[in-house]
């Protein structure tokens, strides 16, 4: 198997061209432009990576290089050849033929794109058997092969699962071996391991490469996140507003990028805040244990102190118990046993049985911003409800407030009245942080509130909260799984692993080796900016 | 202050809830707005009986069973009553009592099944079973049953209908809530310290008005049929009080003969109940999300 760092491969004849492309979308009762005249081109084997903020098209780019466009979309100008053919032109039964077989898609979310009802092996094998390319004992056998190729657990047996029953990443590897099964000549990756935790990301990162290199099929890589697409495309393409900033190799993208709006996106990683030791601690968590139900303990002797107007950073991947020491912090889940103080004080274990004013004490910012907010209540009544509720504001001195609040999250007054449809993600996040900083609280938990946000936003979020930590003197949890957030935001870092706190210390301690064997796996995950990074870990894992 | 994050489209200033009904109303299909007109139009009748009808409700006029005529429109009944002026009260009382019947039974099966769903554990099993419990009794039988021990007074009727109703009003409520209930805005409001009636009133009751109003409308046609029936088997209103249902029964002979008057009343029923329909249908679309495909 060669492992071959990406733009070294050989690349063929011309695959795909896509020309001015105009996409628009209709919402509002008006149609918007979506894309405003893209050009493309894609050769036999070669990666592509899309890469810009939400709203930027690159999804709509991805769908529409297999001539499709989503209900709501319509393609209004521009020409798309894929190997020849006008794909616009083509009727849609001619489309449909060239879809799955010779043109296929892997989605972000591989649980929404797999039937819970069917088991992984009918499903990879559906498309070869419906376009009639091979029977179907002979494609379950190469399903197999794929399986293997991807390195699977039990390839022999694992597509006998249902959906339900393989891991994230394994069901986003399942899905390429879908998208593979008919030996495309195109497949169109869109975000596929945004989704997963960066342990699980390395593993589908590097599976997705071999493959992809193995069957010299090209790609195109829809994802913004700077460090994945460096390692995996072998030219980038930088979209805003539907347009193209910038275009180049992949090395020479990142050693050189020409456009200011490329730099910025560039500078992002680089966010780091000076730690403070602790004087005062204001949280104390003390042995504590808890378990849904009775079955599986999810936190098991969990010891964590946080200190006064600091950070506090929970890093584990998911299941590590991250948000389950949340849920047992404000009184959601009882703990089973151990104790936790806050202030000097002992916290009751349940959430009825805790007055008003340690409540607003504090305060939880959650990772979706969407759920976390009632599509039906304005920004206006989101934010003035803390106010009322807990301080008892009225009139002017509530309204003076809101002003205030809107200030501090660096939001205009004129978006009081939009509801939450009406705003982008990094503004409803704005809201929310607004929200809990209405009950003037001295503890936020913030659990993974940036890790749906673009990394310009996420920024731009991190550096608000930090703002605020210095004027307003608020401790955070921060729970999170990307370390580029530790580094920018804590003071304290705690690493958690299967409900166990594996290492906890100054942040400095924890990001200097020696690391404890878990950290070590976690950081050394981490992507960075150097197309050579996954090559180099993998042959630095196989030693 | 740093600058606010870009945002490709232009900011658009939020609509008010009139000006978004009138925008709707245009795009309203013919159905719709025959259903709201004919649903307009029965209201009228129904609040102005008193000044429309050309008789009172229970003047009494010596030829029973009267053919069309100059005099009487549409006939006299068998106790000689202006068929009419029958048919407009009637408007009146069968309408009323649905729409009280309608309300009462969604305040009942809104407000347990949302209880349940943000509660769940033991309050939503006995809520639950209890409705099991009442729906495995088939509900006309279980009405005549009920009729007849506590007497067919309008109180009486309206409050076991809505009872026997509200257990499909909470099945849908439960449900739909249970879907809110586990949304994180909720959790935020739990948090925050809120009590029940807040947390069913501001943070889910607004997320799940669609499908309730679409209920709405089915349930009061399913409402207004029952009294029909009920009135009909002769346990519903009690005369001499007009409604439609009792008006078929009573007049019911009278197909024998030729004669299409005892058709009217059962004619208004079926209108009112497809126009609601229509309504609801066009309401249920337009809510739904769903764009067609293009």
């Amino acid at each position: 198997m060669k492992n071959s760092a990406p733009g070294l491969r050989e690349k063929g004849k011309d695959l795909l061209q896509i020309r001015n492309l105009h996409v628009e979308g209709f919402s509002d009762e008006r149609w918007h432009p979506i894309v405003r005249g893209v050009d493309l081109a894609l050769k036999r084997g070669e990666v592509l990576g899309l890469i810009g903020e939400s709203g930027a098209g690159k999804s709509t780019i991805g769908l529409a290089a297999m001539g499709y466009a989503k209900p709501g979309c319509r393609i209004t100008q521009g020409s798309i050849l894929f190997d020849g053919i006008d794909l616009l032109a083509l009727s849609e039964t001619g489309r449909r033929r060239l879809r799955g077989s010779r043109i296929a898609y892997v989605a972000q979310s591989a649980a929404a794109s797999f039937n819970p009802a069917h088991r992984l092996l009918d499903q990879t094998v559906e498309t070869v058997v419906a376009h009639g390319i091979a029977s179907r004992e002979k494609a379950n056998r190469s399903a197999v092969d794929l399986y293997r190729r991807l390195q699977l657990p039990d390839p022999e047996t694992i597509g006998f699962r249902y959906p339900h029953q393989v891991s994230g990443g394994q069901l986003q590897r399942a899905m390429t071996a879908m998208a593979m099964a008919c030996r495309p000549d195109l497949i169109v990756f869109d975000e596929p391991t945004t989704a997963l935790d960066v342990t699980t990301q390395v593993e589908v990162l590097a599976s997705i490469r071999n493959i992809v290199e193995e069957f010299n099929t090209a790609a195109i890589y829809v994802t913004h996140d700077l460090a994945v697409v460096a390692q995996m495309a072998d030219r980038i393409m930088v979209l805003r507003h539907g347009l193209t900033v910038e275009e180049a190799d992949t090395r020479q993208m990142l050693a050189s990028p020409s456009q200011e709006y490329t730099k910025t996106l560039w500078a992002v990683r680089k966010l780091a805040k000076p730690e403070v030791p602790a004087d005062d601690y204001l949280l104390t968590i003390d042995k504590v244990t808890a378990a849904y139900g009775r079955a599986v303990q999810v936190l098991q002797d969990v010891s964590i102190k946080v200190p006064r107007g600091r950070t506090v950073a929970v890093v584990g991947e998911s299941g590590s118990g991250k948000s389950t020491l949340a849920r047992v912090v404000t009184g959601l889940l009882p703990p089973l046993s151990g104790s936790i103080s806050f202030a000097g004080q002992a916290l009751s274990k349940t959430l009825k049985t805790r007055p008003k004013e340690i409540l607003r004490r504090i305060q939880m910012i959650y990772q979706m911003p969407d759920n976390a907010l009632n599509p039906r209540q304005t920004v206006e009544e989101v934010i003035a409800r803390p106010l009322e509720f807990y301080l008892g504001l009225k009139g002017a001195q509530r309204d003076r407030r809101i002003g205030e609040l809107m200030h501090m999250v660096e939001m205009s007054e004129t978006y009081l009245d939009r509801l939450p449809a009406e705003l982008s993600g990094g503004q409803k996040q704005r809201v929310c942080i607004a929200r809990a900083l209405a009950a003037d609280p001295e503890l936020i938990i913030c659990d993974e509130i940036t890790s749906a946000l673009d990394q310009i936003v996420q920024e731009e979020i991190l550096k608000l909260l930090m703002r605020l930590q210095r004027e307003l003197g608020m401790s955070y949890i921060f729970i999170t799984h990307d370390i580029a957030t530790v580094r920018a935001i804590a003071d304290e870092i705690v690493v958690m692993h299967q409900g166990k706190v594996v290492e906890q210390g100054l942040k400095s301690e924890i990001l200097t080796p020696p690391h404890a064997p878990y950290t070590e796996r976690l950081l050394s995950s981490v992507p960075e900016m150097d197309p050579d990074w996954l090559t180099r870990l993998l042959a630095s894992r196989r030693m | 202050m740093t600058s606010y994050e870009p945002i490709a489209q232009i900011h658009r200033l939020r609509r008010s809830r009139a000006t978004r009904a009138k925008t709707a109303l245009k795009k309203a299909p013919f159905s719709a707005w025959f259903g709201i007109l004919v649903i307009i139009g029965y209201v009228i009748v129904a609040v102005f009986a008193h000044w429309i009808a050309p008789y009172g409700e229970t003047q009494v006029f010596s030829e029973a069973f009267a053919p069309w005529s100059q005099q009487f429109k549409l006939g006299t009944d068998q106790l000689g009553r202006d068929m009419l002026t029958r048919l407009i009260y009637g408007a009146r009382n069968t309408i009323g009592i649905a729409v009280a019947t309608t309300l009462l039974s969604f305040a009942v099966g809104v407000s347990l099944g949302l209880l349940a769903a943000l509660y769940r554990g033991w309050l939503d099993q006995i809520l639950s079973r209890a409705v099991d419990v009442l729906m495995s009794i088939p509900s006309l039988i279980f009405a005549l049953v009920l009729l007849s021990i506590f007497g067919s007074s309008i109180t009486s009727l309206i409050i076991i209908i809505a009872l026997l109703d509200s257990t499909r009003v909470f099945r849908l409520a439960r449900a739909v809530g249970l879907n809110v209930a586990v949304m994180e805005y909720v959790e935020v409001a739990r948090l925050r310290g809120e009590g029940p009636k807040w947390i069913i009133a501001k943070e889910i009751l607004p997320n799940v008005m669609p499908p309730l109003v679409a209920e709405f409308g089915l349930r009061f046609c399913f409402v207004f049929l029952t009294i029909a029936a009920l009135s009909f088997l002769g346990v519903g209103i009690q005369p001499p009080t007009a409604d439609w249902g009792s008006m078929v029964r009573e007049n019911a002979t009278l197909i024998t003969y030729g004669d299409v008057t005892p058709l009217l009343p059962a004619g208004a029923i079926a209108l009112l109940t497809v126009s609601v329909n229509f309504v609801v249908d066009w309401f249920l679309h337009a809510t739904s999300g769903l764009r067609d495909e293009k």
